[in-house]
């Protein structure tokens, strides 16, 4: 039996090394960060330091809110979903009439209706995918104003939400799961907004502009030639508030970039610390949640089994990512392209890729930024090899529960985790319960509809975009890496990453329409049924455990909610998937092979 | 048995023999609403209603079944598609997207889910228990305390002799010997129990009494003595104070080692029996509540089931917790009113507990009724067996063991055929994805893991080992996947590894075998 045939190589040991000192530090700044969130949602943050409980309520009664008014899951999903109606009218407003508005150095004229759309709906969704080239496009008001405070409060409500689903599992009998307002206010101010501050003062002093002049105008060094065959002698490098936007856009896994080459952009990701810290960043909130799952729930072992199953997700897709990326292609090599890695460079697959960063660090990014629904790039994934290309989609494609966004990933994580524990519930002959809350229909209805909804909007919407002549006319590559274009983004945009294969002309009529339901689909299907399992829990009893309850700390559990989000994952875009990357590998590594021997 | 017309104990159910004398029965059920009746109604499936357990699971068969639903659906642009850009192959064919559906869609668990749940209420009239719901059922599978009333659960109904304690100048035997004759007569279970002690001990055989100078003295309220006057000799047995009235009598005082005897036997929690012959006391039989036989073992075993055990009584609390230590209950309530029973019902269930109880009078009804899973005894009353919602044909009160394991029987085998039915399905993608698009994409071929010998054969073949294994499965589904109580940890692994990697793999090697035999017989 012939295997898949893959001739993998391995990453230079120093990148590897960085890899592992990745995770060291991401722990270690996680920890604290986990704790601090827990008080800050717990409310023992503000119950300590007066002055910042004092600003919070003056603030919340500024906005009409009454900090200490209780709600139903009906009211806070209300003001979720008013909350982000205005977001979008405000960020599309602002776009359609940036040429008004001062902060527009370079003249931006208004962004398209359909366009404005997309985007308010991207960067509302914490999706952040970008269907322009943000420096060609918007004014420097519209960067910071529209886009950069929707990074803000899309993270927050994410967080929001999380601890909403989170008194579920911790209150009883009542019917009431927190205040919306009090939420979003507390985990702007003292979560993101602290933690954005200290990054992008950080990242300024390492180079990434932050500045509201025009820009600039620059002669080459080497004059150039064009394909018209005009001269070009001078180059227009765009500047702006980048240093603000790109902390928060890491931080919040928001993701859209302010230049379109995204962290690929020396501006925006200049040195290698920039790179190391804006990785650690779009990983550090997702993490950190764990452990604040952990302190409210009451149990920290509970936390870390979530952690170890996003981990053991995460590890093996990452290795698989820097083998393919690492490896030699064939065609390349025929060519007389050094491949191999040397003291000069890193070898394996450059298409694509920043020079600075090479195969695996990229390779580990597209993995992260996957993973964590960040989706800000500092490669081009649609240049990608077949199965490197392969990983960060999968990775979407599971739910976006591999760290995930700010608090989306874990609740998506936690609904796995319902239908896990249900499931392990019927195998051991006892009504299923997690964290002392039963698990009965109503939960399992909500669970299905968030898992499920985000893999039918995927299927779907690649179905229609690909039977479709408006459809098939963004796809730039023939064959089956087409396909993987048009999957790849709406994978992207119905699981809220936002990253984006490339590759797709996604900037039509048809795409920003179709991308932007699936992108609403992908938040609200989710952010809906999870706040109605909090509310059904809430108004349950606790059930104290029992000799016969099933332990959820345990490596058991973990393997088992490992294997649920992997079978639904697979189920669902196995298909799919033959159709794009997978045959395309198996076409890439066949053709491989006689020039390998 | 009907000892007396009115009253608590005097209900006869369907099919009752008359054995002795006559009864006069007024039937006060209408035709057609017995308990019987009502049983076979659930057994048929008529009134069942869905338990909680099966809703959820059947939406999560259908959220299952809808993406499948849409994965297939999608399939034909995908593959229409891939057939444009390749430029090869034909788009996949309705026939192969409904085969593919109907390999994936969990068909397998959903026709078994009725049966595993009618399986489970035939399993539970064959241990003779009847329930007014499955939900009962399921719900026993999940209890966390059990109260138990002490009397003909935990201890053989009457309480029998234990121990002869002679006094100081008199030997074991000859105390035994006198206690045997006194009891002779007595056809009480306490009587008979001091004969059978007697005859264990000393091997002391029942005389005949016939033609001897014998006299019988019946137990009396009033004199609360029994015995036997032989020979002459006047033998008593009876209360301590009976007996000291008594030998007093006949100018005899009692001695005070036999006090301090019959003293440390109530403390201990049994009753003391004192034995005189004539002046003479003679010492302490000692009765006490005999424990059943192996009913420790099967309190251990619901307790590594997970389950509390709780000890009903109305003796003071010495006695009781003399026994529950004996009995290896987790608990006791001693000096039980209905009104306690009730409040620790309501105790446990504010702490979120499943409550399971099992009576038979009258005065157990408001429990009963408060209680989750209820077993009225089928010889209880009326009252009791309308206030519980299941009903034991064999009045025995450690039948809840059984319909524990059957409840929870109920669960596991629904989850177990959900995990094998989900799991099957990564093989039947690896069956019918190449056969399908190898065509439009000739690399796919390296997907067929399992090397079927053709396209047409692949398809047919998960499509006959999708039949197949619903008929292999029936079997399971009826006789139920077997509960152990070894913990959920270790029942977990075992059935996921049973279920959930068994399920990934013997597709693999059906769908194999059904393509060998079909290109074997040559018909793809």
């Amino acid at each position: 039996m012939s295997l898949l045939p893959l001739a993998l190589a391995l990453p230079p040991a120093a990148s590897l090394v960085e890899t592992f000192f990745l995770g060291v530090i991401l722990l270690a700044l996680a920890l604290p960060l986990g704790l601090h969130v827990a008080a800050v949602h717990g409310g023992r943050f503000t119950s300590r330091t007066r002055a910042c409980a004092a600003i919070e309520r003056a603030l919340l009664r500024l906005g009409g809110a009454d900090p200490d008014e209780e709600m139903s899951w009906q009211h806070y999903a209300t003001a979720v979903i008013a909350m982000s109606i205005v977001g979008v009218l405000f960020t599309y407003a602002i776009q359609r009439l940036q040429h008004l508005l001062p902060l527009n150095p370079d003249r931006r004229p208004p962004v398209a209706p359909d366009l404005a759309f997309n985007t308010a709906v991207s960067f509302v969704t914490n999706t952040c995918w970008q269907a322009y080239a943000g420096e060609a496009t918007l004014s420097h008001l519209t960067q910071m104003v529209a886009l950069a405070v929707q990074n803000f409060i899309s993270a927050a409500t994410g967080m929001a939400v999380l601890a909403a689903f989170i008194r579920g599992f911790t209150r009883s009998s009542t019917a009431t799961i927190g205040n919306f307002w009090v939420d979003l206010v507390r985990g702007i101010l003292w979560v993101l907004l602290p933690l954005a501050l200290v990054l992008a003062v950080v990242l300024a002093g390492q180079g990434v502009v932050q500045s509201f002049a025009p820009a600039h105008a620059v002669a080459l060094v080497e004059p150039a030639v064009d394909g018209a065959g005009t001269a070009v002698t001078t180059q227009t490098l765009p500047v702006g508030p980048v240093a603000s936007q790109v902390a928060i856009k890491q931080l919040g896994t928001n993701g859209g970039g302010y230049y379109n080459a995204n962290s690929a952009h020396p501006f925006e990701n200049p040195t290698p610390l920039t790179n190391f810290l804006e990785l650690v960043s779009l990983l550090l909130v997702p993490t950190a949640l764990c452990f604040t799952f952990g302190a409210l729930v009451g149990d920290q072992r509970q936390g870390w089994a979530l952690l170890a199953a996003k981990t053991a997700l995460f590890i093996p897709l990452v290795l698989v990512g820097i083998a393919a990326e690492q490896r030699v292609n064939p065609r390349l090599a025929a060519l007389g392209v050094a491949t191999t890695p040397s003291a000069e460079q890193p070898g394996g697959n450059m298409e694509g890729k920043e020079v600075r960063f090479g195969p695996t660090g990229s390779a580990v990014w597209a993995a992260a930024t996957t993973a964590a629904s960040n989706g800000a790039v500092n490669a081009m994934h649609d240049s990608f090899t077949p199965l490197g290309g392969l990983v960060p989609m999968l990775l979407i494609q599971l739910g976006e529960v591999v760290f995930g966004g700010v608090g989306s990933g874990l609740y998506a994580l936690v609904v796995f985790a319902l239908v896990a524990v249900f499931l392990a519930g019927l195998m051991v002959g006892r009504t299923p319960e997690y964290l002392g809350k039963k698990v009965g229909g109503f939960e399992m209805k909500m669970a299905a509809i968030a898992i499920l909804l985000p893999c039918i909007t995927t299927l779907v919407g690649t179905a229609v975009a690909v039977s479709t002549a408006a459809g098939r006319a963004g796809i730039a590559n023939p064959g089956p890496h087409g396909f993987s274009e048009v999957l790849y983004a709406f994978s992207s945009a119905a699981n809220n990453n936002g990253s984006s294969f490339a590759g797709l002309a996604a900037g039509t009529p048809f795409y920003d329409g179709l991308l932007g339901i699936a992108m609403l689909i992908g938040r609200f299907w989710v952010m809906l049924p999870v706040l109605a399992i909090a509310g059904s829990l809430a108004a349950k009893k606790h059930v104290p455990p029992g000799a016969g309850t099933l332990p959820t700390h345990t490596p058991l559990f973990v393997a088992l909610l490992v294997a649920v989000v992997l079978v639904v994952g697979a189920l669902s875009f196995f298909p799919a998937l033959a159709l794009g990357p997978i045959v395309e590998e198996l076409e890439f590594s066949g053709a491989a092979r006689p020039l390998a021997t | 048995m009907v000892r007396e017309s009115g009253g608590d104990r005097s209900s006869v159910t369907g099919g009752t023999q008359v054995i002795s004398d006559f009864l006069v029965i007024r039937v006060a059920t209408l035709p057609g609403q017995s308990f019987l009746d009502r049983m076979i109604a659930m057994v048929e499936g008529a009134a069942r209603q869905k338990t909680p357990n099966e809703i959820a699971l059947a939406i999560l068969l259908s959220g299952l079944t809808l993406v499948f639903l849409v994965v297939v659906a999608t399939l034909l642009p995908f593959s229409a598609f891939g057939v444009r850009a390749s430029g090869q192959g034909r788009p996949i064919g309705l026939t192969v997207l409904v085969a593919l559906f109907v390999c994936l869609a969990p068909t397998t668990i959903g026709a078994l889910l009725s049966a595993i749940g009618i399986a489970g209420m035939n399993r539970l009239s064959g241990a003779n228990v009847v329930a007014m719901s499955g939900r009962a059922v399921e719900a026993a599978g999940d209890i966390d305390v059990l109260l138990l009333d002490k009397t003909g659960t935990i201890t053989l109904g009457n309480r029998q002799a234990a121990r002869f304690i002679p006094a100081a100048d008199v030997t074991e035997e000859d105390l035994a010997d006198a206690a045997q004759l006194a009891s002779l007569a007595d056809e009480t279970a306490e009587g008979r129990s001091i004969v059978v002690l007697a005859k264990n001990r000393f091997a002391l055989r029942g005389r005949d009494l016939e033609g001897r100078d014998a006299t019988f003295v019946p137990f009396s309220a009033r004199t609360r003595m029994s015995g036997i006057t032989w020979e002459g000799h006047e033998i008593r047995k009876g209360a301590l104070d009976a007996i000291e009235a008594h030998v007093a009598t006949l100018g005899g005082q009692l001695p005070g080692d036999v006090r301090a005897a019959a003293a440390a036997v109530a403390r201990a929690g049994g009753t003391p029996l004192v034995v005189s012959r004539d002046a003479r006391v003679l010492g302490v039989v000692e009765l006490k509540d005999v424990v059943k036989g192996g009913i420790r073992e099967r309190f251990a075993e619901l307790r590594r089931m997970g389950i509390k055990t709780v000890m009903i009584t109305g003796d003071n609390p010495l006695t009781a917790a003399a026994i529950a230590a004996e009995a290896g209950v987790d608990d006791f309530l001693a000096e039980a009113t209905p009104e306690a029973k009730l409040a620790l019902i309501r105790d446990y269930q504010k702490g979120g507990r499943l409550v399971a109880m099992t009576g038979d009078g009258t005065n157990d009804a408001p429990a009963l009724a408060q209680a989750d899973v209820a077993v009225a005894m089928n010889s209880g009353t009326q009252a009791a067996k309308e206030a519980g919602n299941m009903v034991d044909l064999d009045s025995n009160p450690t039948k809840l063991i059984e319909i524990v394991n059957i409840g929870k029987q109920l669960l596991m085998t629904r989850g177990a055929l959900t995990t094998f039915s989900i799991a099957n399905d990564v093989a039947k993608y690896f069956a019918i994805l190449p056969a399908a698009f190898t065509a439009t994409y000739p690399s796919l071929r390296h997907l067929d893991l399992m090397r079927l010998s053709s396209p047409a054969s692949a398809i047919l073949s998960a499509v006959i080992f999708n039949a197949l294994i619903i008929v292999a499965l029936v079997p399971l589904a009826l006789k139920g996947v077997r509960y152990r109580p070894v913990g959920a940890a270790e029942l977990l692994r075992r059935n996921l590894l049973v279920y959930g990697l068994g399920g990934l793999l013997v597709p693999f090697a059906g769908i194999k075998a059904i393509d060998l035999f079909l290109s074997a017989i040559g018909v793809a």
